[in-house]
């Protein structure tokens, strides 16, 4: 049965069926509905809601609560985050599993609070000190905001580290129907955690690593670990790719317009595919060089002045022009735009 | 549980154990300190520091408490950083100044177990300022040892924020002088400031005397927890030999001489709270609460359950976007949801795009709403095929957005004088007048609405009833907006359908 809901309003109905146990949160623009309906809904269902004095209180409470075995979240938007890079580090360190949802909004600074998708650097590349990654999920609709937010706890006990949904301004404050499915979670068991009880009382949660080679290796074990998702973890979603000529690249909302472009572009008779990242680490490098093979132009379309489009560079590795159309202080392109964009390139080829 | 369980063991057997700690240890504590292959008979301390009483204070009374498999130490950056390698307990190790935060998230998931915050005095009373005075607000059921030695220990001797006025450290080298440092912050008197903490004191590692006021303070702080009275929180002045460049005697006699002084001993609080009343939250089934079963009617006003019941309906778009625009206030976003909430009934995709702002009443809100029979794309919309315009300043600023051919609604009876009419038709409608007859001007939007229907024929009127009520509670509220559905029809087959049809330049009726 569907049910019209707010994206951020999602990511808790996720959460509470991923067997989410605990919330610690401070409130921020595009990102508070999260902490409204985590309060709201999440001790009705036996858990905790906390709304702490600040974003580094709460990551460092969500630190707490991981390293004593709960399932456990915070959310924010781009300064909250900022603040939380600091814990978001020691998590990662200390190899704590936890959600962490970021509603991005238009910076630097204090910026405005409209849609953006500049925290992709932060996000994606750490942010943090030290040698880590996060797993990074981004969504395109409100069902996908529950979705991923269940997948992201998976992903996020399966390797033991934070697991990022990072949506934008609309995704977070738009509405659409979503359907729910209730299924009894079994959380998985953290015989690592720290319990307070005499089978756990030998464990340690840690990041500090004071000898060279002791800390080497934990940072090469760290690694493996990130290897085998990397080559695991990577989704993605194609649209029109089978006989595209010209490829369009983009995540979250962006590919909402993107795919609205592609339309546009068809209907003209140009052949427009759409390539949509799922997860943004690991990024779906291999998929992506599949859909280009045989464009000749690729165009990514982001709301940053350029941070996904090196992603994208990367995996392309010189074998197709790479061009990057962006937007930023809460503007969203709309399709006319993306579409004159994506005409001036292809004219551009002939 | 004996603190001195292996007094009696033979010499013999120590040395056989290498470098086993075995005598006089608390079982709290490990046997072998695992830090480099040559020093596992000694600890990281320096001789004659206050973290080594301290440590065997907590231990001995964890062992005597019996709370040793129940406790859960939380270790902070500093020269206690490695507390773990001492204490026998489950450990976890946080960033700096946040222990207490760390710890709320550990006792709130393990309410029933002993949490344990040992901090230093730039980490507690510097750099976790924040955390240790809102975890002590909220009263969380831990206890905090606050070790206060005046100066930074792990980093080389700079300057706390609990450093005596005049005294020299590595940042402040001509003595602390207020004018540029501040005076010394005095935690355990902050902290009793605060309604919520039941248990306050200072203590002193100065000499024998204070050291076993000490070790009952500790106990006391553990038992409270124990026993789940509440926050409790022991501030005990820690020599600090050498850092202060001196002989563990002298460092002593310098925290009796130089710190109590300024440091006063005292117990500061020690209360059992009257009961507090708290809203009691229900529990509930987590289908119920997600709002999944079908059965459930909606509490959250914006989260319905919403089950295609019209689909009877042939709607005559493959896709048709609507943009409503006006002052916050005028239910500009409820219109959007209300449509969008409609067209999922009619087994319809649909998205719901508002304009959020950091203004709550009286700036301009604005919505889009998108219907289709496809996967929606970009819910942004450039050009809708209608505007409901709710004031003046919507229809100059959107007008020109609508698509050719498209519709504009706009409340008012009458076009602005110099208004340039873009290529859409427009129907003026007197909805807040019409509504205030009603009986309440918030009905303005339902006006609206009932226009919209009518002259589009998008969505079907028995559904937005089907809505409304499930939307609103109060039945005198829902005969307005019943009438006010009706009034919105009704204005459009009156005044436009019968007689002037809306004209390209300029007025409908």
């Amino acid at each position: 049965m569907r049910q019209l809901c707010k994206g951020n309003v999602a990511v808790v109905k996720g959460a509470i069926l991923a067997g989410c146990q605990a919330y610690y949160g401070y409130p921020i623009t595009p990102a508070s509905e999260i902490a409204e309906a985590a309060a709201l809904l999440l001790p009705q269902v036996s858990g905790t809601f906390l709304q702490a004095e600040s974003e580094v209180a709460a990551i460092n409470m969500v630190y707490g609560a991981a390293a004593a075995g709960a399932r456990v979240m915070t959310a924010s938007s781009g300064p909250g985050l900022s603040l939380m890079q600091e814990g978001i580090s020691y998590l990662a360190g200390s190899e704590l599993p936890c959600v962490i949802v970021d509603v991005v909004r238009g910076g630097p600074g204090l910026g405005n609070i409209a849609p953006e998708q500049s925290d992709y650097f932060a996000m994606v590349k750490g942010g943090g000190h030290g040698c880590y990654r996060n797993l990074v999920l981004a969504p395109a609709s409100v069902q996908e905001m529950a979705d991923l937010t269940v997948l992201a706890f998976e992903l996020a006990d399966k390797y033991r580290n934070p697991a990022i949904v990072l949506a934008d301004g609309f995704i977070g404050q738009m509405m659409e129907p979503i359907e729910l499915e209730y299924h009894e979670v079994r959380l998985p068991e953290r015989p690592w955690a720290v319990q307070g009880t005499p089978e756990t009382r030998k464990n340690l949660i840690s990041s500090i690593y004071l000898e060279t080679d002791a800390l080497e290796e934990h940072v090469r074990k760290l690694e493996a670990k990130y290897i085998r998702a990397s080559q695991i973890e990577a989704r993605h979603e194609t649209l029109q790719t089978e006989d595209a000529e010209v490829l369009l690249v983009g995540y979250g909302i962006t590919s909402r317009v993107l795919r609205s472009a592609v339309e546009m572009a068809r209907r003209e008779g140009l052949k427009a595919g759409l390539f949509r990242p799922i997860t943004l680490w690991p990024f779906p490098a291999k998929a992506l060089v599949e859909a280009a093979n045989k464009v000749n132009r690729v165009l990514v379309v982001e709301l940053s002045n350029g941070q996904m489009v090196e992603d994208v560079r990367l995996a392309l590795n010189g074998k197709v022009p790479v061009e990057f159309y962006g937007r930023t202080g809460g503007n969203v392109p709309s399709v006319e735009e993306v579409h004159s964009q994506l005409m001036q390139h292809v004219m551009a080829l002939i | 549980m004996s603190t001195d369980s292996k007094a009696d063991v033979k010499e013999s057997e120590i040395l056989a154990a290498g470098y086993q700690v075995s005598h006089s240890k608390s079982p709290v504590f490990y046997d072998t300190y695992e830090r480099k292959d040559e020093l596992q008979h000694q600890t990281h301390y320096c001789p004659g520091c206050g973290h080594g009483i301290a440590h065997k204070l907590i231990a001995e009374a964890l062992a005597d408490l019996g709370l040793q498999d129940k406790t859960i130490f939380v270790s902070p950056v500093g020269c206690s950083v490695f507390a773990y390698y001492y204490f026998d307990v489950g450990n976890v190790q946080l960033a700096h100044g946040r222990a207490p935060a760390g710890a709320t998230g550990i006792k709130r998931a393990r309410p029933d177990k002993i949490v344990i915050s040992y901090q230093g005095d730039g980490d507690l009373a510097a750099i976790g300022t924040a955390e240790i005075i809102h975890a002590a607000n909220r009263g969380e059921k831990i206890t905090v040892f606050f070790l206060n030695n005046a100066i930074y220990g792990m980093t080389g001797g700079q300057m706390a924020p609990t450093t005596l006025v005049g005294q020299k450290s590595t940042t402040s080298p001509w003595g602390r002088r207020p004018v540029n440092e501040g005076f010394p912050l005095h935690m355990a008197e902050l902290i009793s400031t605060l309604e919520a903490p039941v248990y306050v004191e200072r203590v002193a590692l100065s000499d024998n005397k204070n050291i076993m006021k000490a070790r009952k303070a500790v106990r006391r702080a553990l038992e409270i927890q124990r026993d789940g009275i509440g926050f409790s929180f022991v501030e005990i002045l820690s020599p600090c030999p050498t850092i202060w460049a001196k002989d563990p005697v002298e460092a002593r006699k310098w925290v009796a001489e130089k710190m109590i002084p300024v440091f006063p001993l005292n117990v500061f609080r020690d209360r059992k709270h009257e009961p507090v009343e708290n809203a009691v939250i229900p529990i509930r089934p987590i289908p119920e609460v997600l709002e999944i079963s079908s059965t459930q009617g909606g509490t959250a006003a914006l989260v319905l359950p919403g089950e295609p019941s019209s689909p009877k309906h042939t709607h005559h778009f493959q896709e048709f976007a609507i943009k409503i625009a006006g002052f916050g206030g005028q239910g500009v976003l409820l219109l959007g949801q209300l449509l969008t909430e409609m067209g999922m009934r009619e087994g319809l995709e649909v998205s719901w795009l508002p304009s959020y702002g950091p203004e709550m009443r009286s700036g301009s809100a604005h919505c889009h709403v998108c219907l289709s029979k496809e996967r929606i794309g970009s819910p942004l919309i450039s050009h809708p095929d209608v505007l409901v315009a709710m004031n003046e300043l919507s229809l100059r600023k959107f007008a020109p957005q609508v698509a050719p051919g498209g519709l504009i609604l706009y409340n008012q009876a009458r076009l602005p004088q110099d208004f340039q009419l873009p290529q859409a038709r427009v129907i003026c409608i007197p909805a807040s007048e019409m509504a205030d007859k009603l009986g309440s001007t918030k009905a303005t939007n339902i006006i609206l609405m009932g226009a919209l229907l009518e002259e589009t024929e998008c969505l079907l009127a028995a559904t937005a009833e089907e809505v409304l009520q499930t939307k609103i509670k109060k039945v005198e509220m829902m005969e307005i907006n019943r009438k006010a559905l009706a009034a919105g029809r009704e204005f459009i087959d009156h005044y436009v359908r019968v007689g002037a049809v809306s004209q390209p330049d300029g007025f409908a009726y």
